[in-house]
């Protein structure tokens, strides 16, 4: 599942940003799911970039990937940030959730915004239909 | 396309073999307009696989990993697999075939059944416990039935047939752990291969390797104990053989039944007469792969069937290939023994002469047949070092220069001359690759290494001995067209970890967005991330959790233990050369117990406790740490361990305190992070009771001091430490290890263990001993003082972390529930509740 920002119905505040690591994530429990959030780097424009996506890794079905490496993956157009699992380094997207190594495999995504400093993702009914 | 042609011609294709496989793709890779429509007839459950490969089963690979080529192959438009699907009867009046209670008509029909083994008529020899050698489902159940067993003592086996066959199966027992002999009827072991003197050669080889040898003599009876099961061979001459299982490998008949009934005509021995485009008589009906009977013969290789299937390809595509004769160059796949023969190996040839080179106490028997005047290489054997086969098969019909004995001298034949092969020689001989080809391929077809000359020629994919010989030919071809071979790290780095190394080092970079910038592009991967933070530990920079290295960290490295399957960690205290008091045993089982770990010791001669979550760590560390334990850096590419005997001290044989030394050692070295794990031995004598020859670094006791040995390892590739320098004083043994490890540390690339560097490093050991022994770059005080450095910045990370409260709070489940246990890591291993699995425990695979 993976909920566009027009269909959160809570935010859960999870940390101030400044308790994460760049380029590292945590894991966080948002409406009893695991999440994991990473925290990239400024790439220049000062804004503070957050990723949230599923922490649960479905290839070894155990909850690791806040323990991933970032890294990216392409130039130009096709650049994308990236996380690889810690387990069996399969390589996904953190934008979008696609496994890029063995495509067809989805991590679900959380939008993410920033409050008064602090980190909060948003999650809420899941979609009805497709 | 598809609206062009009217009707597809049909091709039904029985048996789906290796060389039914064959026939499909090259028929498919040509037919292009799509003229045939392929239904392959298959009697076994899966796709064509790897029957050369088969013996691999044993050494854990999964069976699809034996699967042939792509398996899109069997979704292309126009061809359809059936599985499961043996073909009852063949009609050549009414042009079909039966299968699945159901008829196919076919335009052409190929038969590919292949062969089935033959068992001889031994009373016994269908009792449960006998098998045969053949699918895949065989070497299950022989598996199943060799490692279920409860006894008291090890599985006996025997293997009857002393061919191929036979000494492969015998591998895949001993393997297993099975007590194996070999019986054998004739007076010598692979009878058809190798002549009487290999044949001694061989035995001895073989009876080294712990499996029993019995030539000349034939098994009368097969007899079942009180449970209906094999329990005893009986032979000829009256002697017997206790045994729990039996293997016949007695060679093989062709499946020639179908086509029997059909009334096609059969060779003597067997095997469907073809001619030599692999037509039977009757109109559309080919035979191809071990069922055909051609030039009078049939054949139990892949390469001539592979030749048969492109022969068929390209008949039925209107061409007019034929049979060019068969290459029946054999080499033993069988691990640990070489075996190879090739061309005229029984010097058959009139006027043949033969030289042969022996050396009874090493094992090795290596034979060449020359032309009579001694110039043309005409064949061979090969027993116990067969690492000229690879160049000599080629030369077969070639001139081998001045002096054809140099080819035999265990110097010889490593300095064999790949690059003058003639264009025409056969490379690969299961897949009919000629040099030429090879270097085509790079030449013309812009492949550029090993990995894309494979998939574009084919060569290397079968059995694989050809390989060294290919990868040279590459690499000499692309070196002679300008192509710099491409040692980049990663996307993001075009360097090669050692010269991003030196860069590091030289221009004194310090943190990774730096060497990101200067030296990269993008934000970097899993890859190139763990090599820099390496790099960085290296040249002594930092705490592995610090802000800029935190981000470049394996999750072993980065929570200082080791990522289990379910999500868990496994802790490793440092037990310096695996001396250990009561009461650190009893600390370290005091932790285990109060956290619910299970322990196990280790191969390293140290105790893991597995199963902490992550938000455990920093708790089970401080008691440790309190009781002096430190990191044993087993998740680290650094120093494992110092394995030790118990040496002078308490051996009665032994000459040097060998535990004194290995733990001097290991606290030199402990934290030295390097591109790959480093493993050190010290044994306390010749006798070699810490396998220090097995180590990167291995040190046994002499009378007078130390030997040093380098570039061991055990692992997928075991390889056995080289004498580097001997009896040298305990100052110059450590001056000698530092600067041996410094040098590699430096140069060796990502993940390449000492034994591959010393065999990559221009001039070998040699030179390496030149710059570590001899100083010859004059980097010897340089090397001596990095290591200094390391040796006295060295803190425990453990330690260090548990004193940094910001470091500690990052060892948390959650970082908004801290105290919330995840449901979602471990559990997931069986023996977690119980924390000892006992003897009853199921062996998980
Ligand atoms: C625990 C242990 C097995 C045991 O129960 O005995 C072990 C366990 C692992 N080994 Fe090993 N190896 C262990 C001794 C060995 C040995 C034997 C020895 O050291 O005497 C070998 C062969 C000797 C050698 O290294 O040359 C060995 C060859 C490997 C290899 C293959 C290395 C190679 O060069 O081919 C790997 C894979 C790798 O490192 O890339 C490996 C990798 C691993 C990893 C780290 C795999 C992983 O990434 O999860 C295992 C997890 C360790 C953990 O604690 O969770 N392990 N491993 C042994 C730990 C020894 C110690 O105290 O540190
Ligand atoms: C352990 C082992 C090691 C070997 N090592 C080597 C080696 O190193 N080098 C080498 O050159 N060769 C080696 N061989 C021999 C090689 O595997 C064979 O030469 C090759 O597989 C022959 O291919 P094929 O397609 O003719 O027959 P197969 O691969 O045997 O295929 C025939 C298929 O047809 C099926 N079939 C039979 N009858 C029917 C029917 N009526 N209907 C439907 N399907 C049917 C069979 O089930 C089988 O799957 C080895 C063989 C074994 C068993
Ligand atoms: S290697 Fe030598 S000293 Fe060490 S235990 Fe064995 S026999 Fe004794
Ligand atoms: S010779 Fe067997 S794969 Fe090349």
């Amino acid at each position: 599942m993976t909920l566009t920002p027009d269909r959160v119905t809570t935010w859960t505040r999870i940390c101030p940003v400044d308790r994460l690591i760049p380029e590292r994530g945590v894991a966080a429990l948002v409406d009893s799911e695991p999440v994991a959030v990473f925290l990239l780097d400024d790439d220049g424009s000062g804004e503070v970039r957050v990723h949230a996506v599923a922490h649960h890794d479905p290839f070894s079905n155990a909850n690791v990937m806040a323990r991933g490496i970032i890294g990216s993956v392409g130039t130009g157009e096709d650049y994308r940030d990236t996380v690889a699992s810690p387990m069996y380094k399969q390589v996904f997207d953190l934008a979008t959730g696609q496994c890029l190594t063995e495509p067809g495999v989805c991590l679900s995504v959380y939008p993410v915004r920033l409050v008064d400093g602090h980190v909060e993702i948003g999650h809420g009914a899941p979609p009805s239909g497709p | 396309m598809d609206e062009q042609h009217t009707v597809r011609r049909r091709l039904v294709v029985v048996g789906g073999g290796m060389v039914a496989h064959r026939l499909v793709e090259a028929l498919t890779d040509r037919d292009l307009d799509g003229a045939w429509q392929v239904d392959v007839f298959a009697e076994e459950s899966r796709p064509p696989y790897d029957r050369v490969a088969l013996t691999s089963f044993f050494s854990g690979r999964d069976p699809d990993d034996l699967l042939l080529g792509e398996p899109e192959l069997w979704h292309r438009d126009g061809v359809r697999l059936h599985t499961n699907a043996a073909v009852q009867r063949i009609d050549t009046e009414r042009r079909e075939v039966h299968a699945r209670g159901r008829r196919f008509p076919y335009d052409a029909l190929v038969i590919a059944t292949g062969s089935y083994p033959a068992v001889p008529p031994v009373p016994g020899s269908d009792l449960p416990g006998a098998f045969v050698y053949r699918t895949v489902d065989d070497v299950t159940e022989l598996r199943a039935w060799a490692t279920t067993r409860h006894l008291k003592r090890p599985v006996r086996g025997a293997v009857v047939g002393g061919g191929l066959l036979g000494l492969e199966a015998a591998g895949a027992l001993t393997a297993m752990g099975v007590e194996t002999t070999v019986v054998e009827f004739a007076p010598r072991l692979m009878p058809i291969q190798v002549d009487e003197g290999g044949g001694e050669g061989l035995r001895r080889l073989i009876e080294k390797l712990g499996v029993n040898v019995r030539t000349a003599t034939a098994t009368s009876k097969v007899r079942a104990g009180s449970n209906g099961r094999v329990n005893r061979m009986d032979f000829a001459d009256g002697s017997k053989l206790p045994v729990d299982l039996v293997v016949f490998a007695t060679g093989v008949r062709p499946r020639d039944e179908l086509a029997r009934e059909a009334g096609l005509p059969v060779g003597d021995r067997g095997g469907v007469v073809v001619d030599e485009t692999c037509a039977t008589g009757t109109p559309d009906v080919y035979a191809i792969g071990e069922v055909a009977c051609i030039e009078g013969r049939t054949w139990g290789l892949v390469a001539p069937g592979y030749t048969m299937a492109e022969i068929v390809a390209d008949r039925l595509l209107g061409g007019s290939a034929t049979f060019p004769g068969a290459d029946t160059s054999t080499k033993l796949k069988l691990l640990g023994v070489d075996v190879a023969s090739f061309g005229d190996a029984f010097a058959e040839s009139p006027g043949a002469l033969e030289v042969v080179y022996a050396d009874p106490v090493a094992g090795a028997y290596k034979k060449l047949v020359l032309s009579d005047d001694a110039q043309t290489l005409l064949g061979g054997v090969l027993v116990g070092d067969a690492s000229a086969y690879a160049s000599l098969r080629p030369m077969v019909g070639q001139k081998l220069g001045a002096d054809p004995t140099a080819w035999l001298l265990p110097e010889g034949a490593s300095a064999a001359p790949a690059a003058d092969l003639p264009d025409a020689a056969n490379v690969c001989s299961c897949n009919n690759v000629s040099a030429g080809a090879i270097r085509c391929a790079v030449s013309e077809e812009g492949c550029t290494d090993l990995a894309g000359v494979k998939a574009c020629t084919k060569a290397g994919t079968s059995c694989g001995s050809c390989l060294p010989l290919v990868k040279k030919l590459v690499g000499s071809e692309l070196e002679k067209s300008g192509v710099a071979v491409s040692n980049a790290l990663c996307e993001h780095f075009e360097l090669s970890r050692a010269q991003l190394f030196d860069v590091v080092r030289v221009q004194d970079l310090g943190t990774f967005s730096e060497i990101l910038e200067r030296h990269g592009t993008g934000r970097g991967c899993d890859i190139c991330r763990p090599v820099v933070a390496s790099i960085l530990a290296s040249l002594g920079t930092g705490h592995v959790l610090d802000r800029d290295t935190a981000r470049l960290q394996d999750t072993n490295d980065h929570v200082m233990a080791n990522l289990q399957k379910d999500g868990t960690y496994s802790v490793v205290p440092r037990v310096p050369g695996g001396e250990i008091t009561p009461q650190g045993l009893i600390d370290i089982g005091q932790v285990a117990s109060d956290f619910g770990l299970y322990t196990k010791i280790t191969g390293g001669q140290r105790i893991d406790l597995f199963g902490a979550r992550i938000e455990q760590l920093p708790s089970i560390w401080q008691r440790l740490v309190d009781a002096g334990f430190e990191s044993g850096h087993a998740y680290g590419k650094a120093l494992r361990t110092v394995k030790s005997c118990v040496g002078s001290q308490w051996c009665r044989y032994g000459v040097q305190d060998s535990v004194a030394l290995a733990i001097a050692l290991e606290l030199r070295y402990r934290g030295l992070r390097s591109p790959h794990k480093i493993k050190l031995g010290v044994s306390g004598c010749a006798r070699e009771c810490a396998e220090a020859r097995s180590k990167d670094v291995g040190v046994i006791a002499t009378e007078h001091g130390w030997n040093v040995y380098v570039g061991g390892n055990g692992g997928f590739t075991p390889r056995h430490a080289q004498l580097f320098a001997e009896d040298l004083s305990t100052d110059d043994l450590v001056r000698t290890i530092d600067r041996f490890l410094m040098y590699y540390v430096r140069t060796a690339d990502r993940l390449q263990r000492t034994a591959a560097w010393v065999e990559e490093h221009e001039g070998g050991l040699e030179a390496i001993a030149d710059v570590v022994i001899d100083d010859s770059l004059g980097i010897g005080a340089d090397l001596d003082a990095a290591m200094a450095c390391h040796v006295d910045g060295y803190v425990d990370e453990w330690a260090a972390t548990l004193a940094d409260p910001e470091k500690r709070a990052q060892f948390v489940s959650f970082v908004n529930a801290p105290d919330t246990q995840d449901d979602g890591v471990g559990g997931a291993i069986d023996n977690r509740g119980t924390v000892i699995a006992g003897p009853t425990l199921e062996v998980r695979r």
